[in-house]
């Protein structure tokens, strides 16, 4: 007989409310909700979200498994999940408009959000390479169909192709890699609390010499490359700038942030959790990926007078600043990488929300000219962009600067300090173009003499957004209270 | 028995030549039979791995495999019915609309 | 006996590879995977993956290639591509990496050496039986097999979403 396995459904209690939701509403939107009325379906989707957001309240602080301990509920995961839960909020609620406006309002779209974040919360919980194989999927497949959404336009069709095709030849990568540590250590688990088989505990029995663990090194390799494609770390970041120019807004926006936090979120796990004892090996190859893509980020985005291609390049740098908390390796590393992750979440949300208000149906608005003179037309509406640049640069008092301090203080503490270094001079660099768009706003005359298409929906994204990252620039306590209370449990 | 380490050989020949057709060619369709190829290499390898050790894990894991290969083909080869109504084209590098 | 099988099987799997990818006409291409695909499923049968055989042989030959000559010749996309690339270091590239690759993946085989493995006892001859299989994945590994679900049915949406046609054209 199968004996079925204990099952704690507090660990996955967002995972379950978010499946179990999306497929309900994929019912109630087939037999109840009519053509022409699909944003009670995001209503209804942004109810599921908060409720994901509670069942997590009870359990905050505990650590526990379930499921063979191939999940991991921990304060590390537990605020990750809800940073993502308020970045798929924040998406549903800058689509409401944009899918009417465009035309392309399917009722399908807002179960697929769900879908896509729950595999960023499993993602963010999994501790065994299987299901983190499995969670990049999950995360993946809807993302690819949200990409090319907006099917009438042909270069969403594109975007979502060549996506989905670099997409599917990382995920052969990462299965050749899960074969090879299979090979090597009998067991896909990073590590388990019990002591029971993991690649964390066959590393602490082997003797390190490379030539007995090839199979291991070459493996570990293998996945590197899918996760830093997935976060579009240098040299795996050249789809970035097409996808997200190809997508729709909302859907770039939600990539940008959600699929690069949970991809982070796994590559610490990995790094952290299963290679602990590798530290020695991986830091200096990621050292120099970091600053690669810090480098090749920014000055990438010099260039662009598209601000769509401008804000995938300038995803790119970001990648480049969350990996230098990564590959510290400590708990102020993964402290800094949490507020990293919230501030970078809240900001570019927020940047994209802003070229989402000035897109009109069938044409984009996204060079630097349909800015132009922005403060004459919509006060507000530049105001708010002008908070997002300056977090993006890292200005101070907005969310950007407090979270850049502390990834470069946690670099400093980690040694890292040649990496700290490249990373302040990048975002010296990366102050030029952000700062560009503040003065195509307010010093240059408009343009376009058409308005800006504000809905309730939007200003109510668009203020929660700006609102968040001043106030929480200039009194980060809490937040920094909360992700210091969010550890990871490590091997040891 | 045939030792591991030629079927760990084969899988990489294989893996080396799906990488190779992605890299290589053009056609949308023959990049996604090279990924199969890549991914079937893969199995090969988790399976002649669970034959070493005398262990079921490697072949459920290939279950797996085959699960999230048959999604993503289905998904990519709807996409391309679908750009190709649009534009009768299957070759990824007439795709310009989009310039890199 | 056993290598001798293993052996054509091999040259069957890398011939088809090989031709799969060398072929300008995608039908052709299809036919060499399916030759490819077949020869894994009998390698899978000499590896004690009676059950894995199946599934290869049922989902991979059966469904996933019948899709793939489907889309073929619903496209008619099975001409020869122009000779024409885009990105001409792509190509020298790409093969002397593969190269390179390959060769290190043979370093390590003559490292690890190549010791034949001992017979298995007639227990372990039933790690790949249906039964063990599922005893495993409804136990140890319950938690992907229910995301695998949610996988597929996403997959399933998104065939539907992408390819429907507004009733409205604009």
């Amino acid at each position: 007989m199968i004996q079925p396995p204990q099952i704690d459904f507090s660990v996955i209690g967002a995972l379950t409310v978010l499946c179990v939701w999306g497929i309900a509403l994929l019912l109630i939107d087939a037999f109840f909700i009519a053509e022409g009325q699909k944003r009670v379906t995001g209503y209804l989707a942004l109810a599921g979200l908060a409720v994901a957001a509670l069942v997590g309240l009870p359990s905050w602080g505990q650590s526990s498994n379930t499921f063979s301990g191939m999940v991991q509920l921990d304060g590390f995961s537990q605020t990750l999940i809800w940073i993502f839960l308020l970045a798929a909020a924040i998406t549903i609620v800058i689509s409401l408009d944009y899918l009417p406006r465009h035309d392309i309002e399917k009722g399908e779209y807002y179960p697929l959000v769900l879908f896509a974040t729950a595999g960023m919360v499993l993602l963010a919980q999994s501790t065994n390479l299987i299901v983190m194989f499995l969670a990049i999927e999950l995360v993946s497949i809807p993302l690819y169909i949200l990409a090319g959404f907006a099917y009438p336009r042909v270069t969403s069709e594109e975007a979502a192709m060549k996506y989905l095709l670099l997409g599917a030849f990382a995920s052969g990568f990462f299965v050749y890699g899960l074969a090879l540590i299979y090979g090597q250590t009998g067991t896909v688990q990073l590590f388990s609390v019990d002591g029971s088989d993991s690649i964390a505990s066959y590393l602490d029995r082997a003797t390190l010499v490379a030539e007995n663990n090839v199979f291991l090194f070459a493996g570990s390799a293998l996945i590197l490359v899918t996760l830093g494609f997935k976060v579009a770390l240098v040299p795996f970041h050249n789809w970035t700038p097409d996808v997200y120019e190809g997508s729709p807004t909302p859907i770039a926006a939600f990539m940008s942030v959600g699929t690069k936090g949970a991809a982070f979120a796994a590559l610490l796990r990995f790094l952290v959790q299963a290679l602990p004892n590798l530290q020695a090996i991986w830091m200096p190859i990621l050292a120099i990926l970091a600053a690669l893509t810090m480098i090749v980020g920014n000055i990438g985005a010099l260039k662009q007078l598209n601000v769509k291609r401008m804000l995938a390049y300038s995803s790119v740098g970001h990648a480049g600043y969350i990996t230098l908390a990564v590959i510290t390796g400590t708990t102020l590393g993964t402290n800094a990488f949490l507020f990293y992750i919230l501030a970078y979440t809240l900001t570019n949300l927020g940047a994209f929300a802003v070229l989402i208000a000035l897109e009109k149906q069938g044409e984009s608005a996204w060079s630097l000219e349909d800015l132009s003179g922005l403060w004459q037309r919509q006060p507000l509406l530049a105001v708010a962009m002008a908070i997002f640049m300056l977090s993006l640069a890292g200005v101070p008092p907005t969310m950007g600067f407090v979270g850049k301090f502390y990834i470069f203080s946690a670099a400093w503490e980690g040694g890292l300090v040649w990496l700290a270094a490249i990373g302040v001079i990048t975002s010296a660099i990366s102050a030029f173009f952000y700062l560009r768009i503040i003065a195509r706003m307010f010093m240059y005359e408009p343009t376009r003499a058409e308005e800006a298409s504000l809905s309730r929906a939007l200003k109510v994204g668009l203020a929660v957004a700006a609102v968040a990252v001043l106030l929480l620039g200039l009194i980060p306590t809490p937040i920094i209270e909360l992700v210091n209370n969010s550890l990871l449990v490590a091997a040891r | 028995m045939v030792p591991t380490t030629y079927y760990v050989l084969l899988s990489a020949a294989l893996f080396v030549l799906g990488v190779l057709g992605v890299l290589l060619r053009r056609n949308a369709i023959v990049l996604f039979m090279s990924v199969e190829l890549m991914l079937n290499a893969a199995n090969l390898a988790l399976v002649a791995f669970a034959r070493e050790r005398a262990s079921t894990d490697g072949q459920v894991l290939v279950f797996f495999v085959i699960t999230v290969a048959a999604a993503e083909v289905a998904v990519g080869l709807a996409l391309l019915v679908a750009i190709f109504r649009s534009k009768r084209t299957t070759d990824v590098d007439e795709v310009h609309a989009l310039n890199g | 006996m056993e290598l001798a099988i293993f052996i054509i099987t091999a040259l069957i799997a890398l011939v088809g590879a090989g031709a799969m990818i060398m072929s300008r006409n995608a039908v052709h291409s299809a036919l060499f995977l399916l030759l490819n695909f077949a020869a894994i499923a009998i390698l899978y049968l000499l590896l004690r993956a009676p059950f894995l055989f199946a599934v290869q042989l049922i989902v991979y030959t059966g469904a996933i290639m019948v899709l793939f000559l489907f889309v073929v010749m619903l496209l008619g996309a099975e001409r020869a591509e122009d000779e024409r690339d885009a990105i001409a270091w792509q190509k020298p590239l790409a093969i002397g990496l593969s190269v390179i690759l390959f060769i290190e993946a043979l370093i390590v085989s003559f490292r690890n050496g190549f010791a034949a493995l001992p017979e298995l006892s007639a227990e372990a001859e039933q790690i790949g039986a249906p039964e063990t299989i599922g005893q495993v994945l409804f136990s140890k590994y319950l938690l992907p097999f229910e995301i695998t679900s949610i996988i597929l049915l996403v997959a399933i949406i998104g065939v539907i979403v992408l390819n429907q046609r507004r009733k409205t054209v604009s």
